[in-house]
C-alpha cells in the first residue's frame, strides 16, 4: 500500500518541527523475588536482576530510533515498591538497597528508576514506615532513585497520618537538597489512586498486580496538538477541537504502540500499556498552557482554563484508546508548571495561581506537578494541600498526586532552577493561614459513598 | 520475504544534483527505488523516496548514516525510516 506525499510528510513534519516523540520507554520489573534476610542480600539481589533484565534496554530503544526516525527521550525502569520487597528492613539500612537501584540504574544506562515506595492507603506497615522515613536520606544521596507514596484511594479513604508525615518528608528531602534549590522534592510523588503500570516520572512503580517484566511506553506530543489547533479558523466551535485533537492523539498513539511492541518483542518480554499522556517539556511550542490559550483563552489560568482542560484531556483519551488495545498509565493532560514554558508564564504574568492549578487537577490527568513553594511554608501547609489533592482523588474515582517542592531560602517571586526536562520555576504564592490543627488530627479520611454523586 | 520498504526524506534548499547523489548513493548500496515525489514550497524543496531496502548491501544503520552525511554535503537533511511508522500513523 502506498502513502500520500501529505500523510509522509505529516509524519516528518510531527517529528522534525512539533517535537513528537516516544517520551519513556519504562522497563516494569518485579523484585517480588528478592527478598531477604538482610539489606545487603536484597541489595545484590536487586542488583543482578535489574541489570540482567534491563541490560538490552537503552541498546534497543536506540535501534528503534534510528529505524523509525522518531526519538525516544528517555529510557526508565519501574520496580516493585521497595517497602514490600524489603518489608522488614531498619531505617538506616534501607539507603544499601537505594544505592543498589542508583548503581543498577546507572549501569544500564537509564536517567531514572521509580519504585523507591510505599503503599500506605489504608496503614502502615513497620517497614512502610521505615522506607518513608528514610526518604529524605535516599534522594539527597542518590542521583537516579525516584520515590512515590499512596496515601488514598477511592476505595480506602485518605492515611492522613501518612498525610501528615508526607509534608514532613517532603520538607526535609527539600531542605537536604538546598544546594539545588531543593531538587529532592522533584523526585518524590504523593498519590491518591496511583496506576501501577505508570510508565512516567517520578511517579512509576511495577505494581504487585504485574508480571514479572513488562514495557511500558509513554508517548507525548503537546506541540503537534498545538500545531494542528492552530491550523483550525478561528470561528471553529469546540467538536471541532475536539475532532482535531482526537485525530492528532490517535496517530500519536500509533507510533508508540508499534513502537512498545517491537520494544517488547526484541527484549523477550510482553507488552503492558500504552500511556498516552501529554507531557510538556520546557522546550518553547511544547506546551499544554499553550494549547488552552489557543482555544481562545488569553492566558492559561483565566476563567474557562478548566472547561478548555477538560476538553482537552477528554479528546486526547478518545483519540488514544481506538488506537491501542492496551491504553493505561496515568494517560491524559500533564500540567507540570516547572517544565511548560506556558505554564510559567501565565504564573509571572499573575494569571495563574495555586487554586486554580488545583481546580484544573479535578479534569487532567495527574495533580500539582512540579509547583515551587516558598522555603519556610509549614510543613502542615504542605500536608493540607496534599489532603485537598488526595480529596479530589479519592471523590472523582481518579489518580490525583503532589509532586511540590518548598525551596530553601527562596520566598514568592524567587526562581528555582532544576535544569534539563526538570526546567524551572517561579515560586508561588501559598495561602497564609494555618490548617495546623486539621493536620494534627490524624486518623483516616473513610471512604467516600458510591451513591447519590451530586 | 517480499519487500522491506523504508521512506526516505530530504528537505532543505534546492540546488543541482540533489536527486541525482541521493540516487547514486542507492545504486551503489544495491537499493531498488519504488516511488518519487517531490514539492518545492517558498523555496523549500521536499523529495521523498520510498525505497526497497531487502538487498541492500549495507546495514540500515550505516545506510542511515551515509545519507545524513551526504546530506550534510548538500546542505539538506535527509533522513530514512522504516515504512511500519507512517503505516501504523496513517492507515487503521
Amino acid at each position: 500500500m502506498g502513502f500520500a506525499f501529505e500523510e509522509i510528510e505529516e509524519t516528518i513534519r510531527m517529528v522534525q518541527s512539533e517535537k513528537l516523540d516516544i517520551r519513556t520507554i519504562t522497563m516494569g520489573i518485579s523484585l517480588r523475588d528478592c527478598s531477604g534476610n538482610n539489606a545487603d542480600t536484597i541489595a545484590e539481589k536487586i542488583y543482578d536482576k535489574i541489570t540482567r533484565k534491563a541490560e538490552n534496554l537503552v541498546k534497543v530503544a536506540e535501534e528503534l530510533e534510528s529505524e523509525f526516525g522518531i526519538p525516544i527521550v528517555n529510557k526508565r525502569i519501574s520496580v516493585t515498591p521497595i517497602a514490600i520487597v524489603a518489608d522488614n528492613i531498619e531505617k538506616d539500612e534501607f539507603i544499601k538497597i537505594a544505592s543498589s537501584l542508583d548503581k543498577a540504574a546507572k549501569n544500564v544506562g537509564i536517567n531514572f528508576i521509580g519504585g523507591y515506595s510505599a503503599l500506605v492507603h489504608k496503614g502502615f506497615t513497620d517497614g512502610d514506615l521505615n522506607l518513608i522515613n528514610s526518604i529524605p536520606q535516599v534522594l539527597s544521596e542518590t542521583e537516579r532513585v525516584c520515590s512515590s507514596v499512596n496515601v488514598a484511594t477511592t476505595k480506602a479513604g485518605i492515611n492522613m497520618d501518612a498525610v501528615a508525615l508526607m509534608g514532613k518528608i517532603i520538607k526535609d528531602t527539600a531542605y537536604r537538597t538546598k544546594e539545588n534549590d531543593g531538587i529532592g522534592a522533584a523526585k518524590l510523588v504523593v498519590f491518591c489512586n496511583a496506576p501501577e503500570d505508570n510508565p512516567f516520572m517520578a511517579g512509576a512503580f511495577h505494581g504487585v498486580g504485574e508480571g514479572e517484566c513488562v514495557i511500558n511506553v509513554g508517548v507525548s506530543g503537546p506541540g503537534v496538538v498545538l500545531a494542528a489547533l492552530s491550523k483550525l479558523p478561528k470561528t471553529a466551535d469546540f467538536g471541532q477541537i475536539s475532532e482535531t485533537i482526537k485525530k492528532t492523539s490517535f496517530k500519536i498513539t500509533r507510533a508508540g504502540e508499534l513502537i512498545g511492541r517491537l520494544a517488547a518483542q526484541r527484549l523477550n518480554t510482553s507488552f503492558g500499556i500504552l500511556d498516552l499522556s501529554l507531557a510538556p517539556t520546557p522546550e518553547i511550542g511544547d506546551s499544554i498552557a499553550n494549547i488552552l490559550e489557543s482555544m481562545g483563552l488569553s492566558k492559561c489560568g483565566s476563567h474557562g482554563t478548566t472547561a478548555a482542560l477538560a476538553l482537552l484531556n477528554d479528546a486526547v483519551k478518545k483519540g488514544g484508546v481506538m488506537a491501542s488495545s492496551y491504553v493505561g498509565g496515568l494517560s491524559g493532560a500533564f500540567i507540570p508548571v516547572s517544565e511548560d514554558a506556558g505554564m510559567i508564564e501565565a504564573v509571572e504574568a499573575g494569571a495563574l495561581s495555586i487554586e486554580k492549578l488545583e481546580a484544573m487537577t479535578c479534569v487532567c490527568s495527574v495533580g500539582l506537578d512540579m509547583i515551587a513553594i516558598p522555603g519556610d511554608t509549614p510543613y502542615e501547609t504542605i500536608s493540607a494541600i496534599i489532603a485537598d489533592e488526595m480529596a479530589i482523588g479519592m471523590i472523582n474515582k481518579k489518580t490525583t498526586a503532589v509532586r511540590i517542592i518548598p525551596a530553601p531560602g527562596k520566598k514568592e517571586g524567587d526562581y528555582v532552577e532544576f535544569g534539563g526536562l526538570l526546567g524551572h520555576a517561579p515560586v508561588m504564592k501559598v495561602n497564609s493561614f494555618s490548617p495546623k490543627d486539621f493536620i494534627e488530627r490524624g486518623g483516616r479520611i473513610p471512604a467516600p459513598l458510591h451513591s447519590l454523586n451530586n | 520475504m517480499s519487500e522491506q520498504k523504508a521512506i526516505i526524506s530530504v528537505i532543505g534548499v534546492d540546488r543541482v544534483g540533489i536527486i541525482y547523489n541521493v540516487s547514486k548513493l542507492l545504486a551503489e548500496n544495491n537499493i531498488n527505488i519504488l516511488d518519487i515525489s517531490q514539492t518545492i514550497l517558498k523555496d523549500i524543496f521536499t523529495m521523498i523516496m520510498i525505497v526497497d531496502i531487502k538487498n541492500s548491501t549495507n546495514d540500515f544503520n550505516i545506510l542511515k548514516e551515509e545519507l545524513k552525511n551526504l546530506g550534510e554535503n548538500l546542505g539538506v537533511k535527509i533522513d530514512i525510516q522504516k515504512e511500519d511508522i507512517f503505516r501504523a500513523m496513517h492507515r487503521l
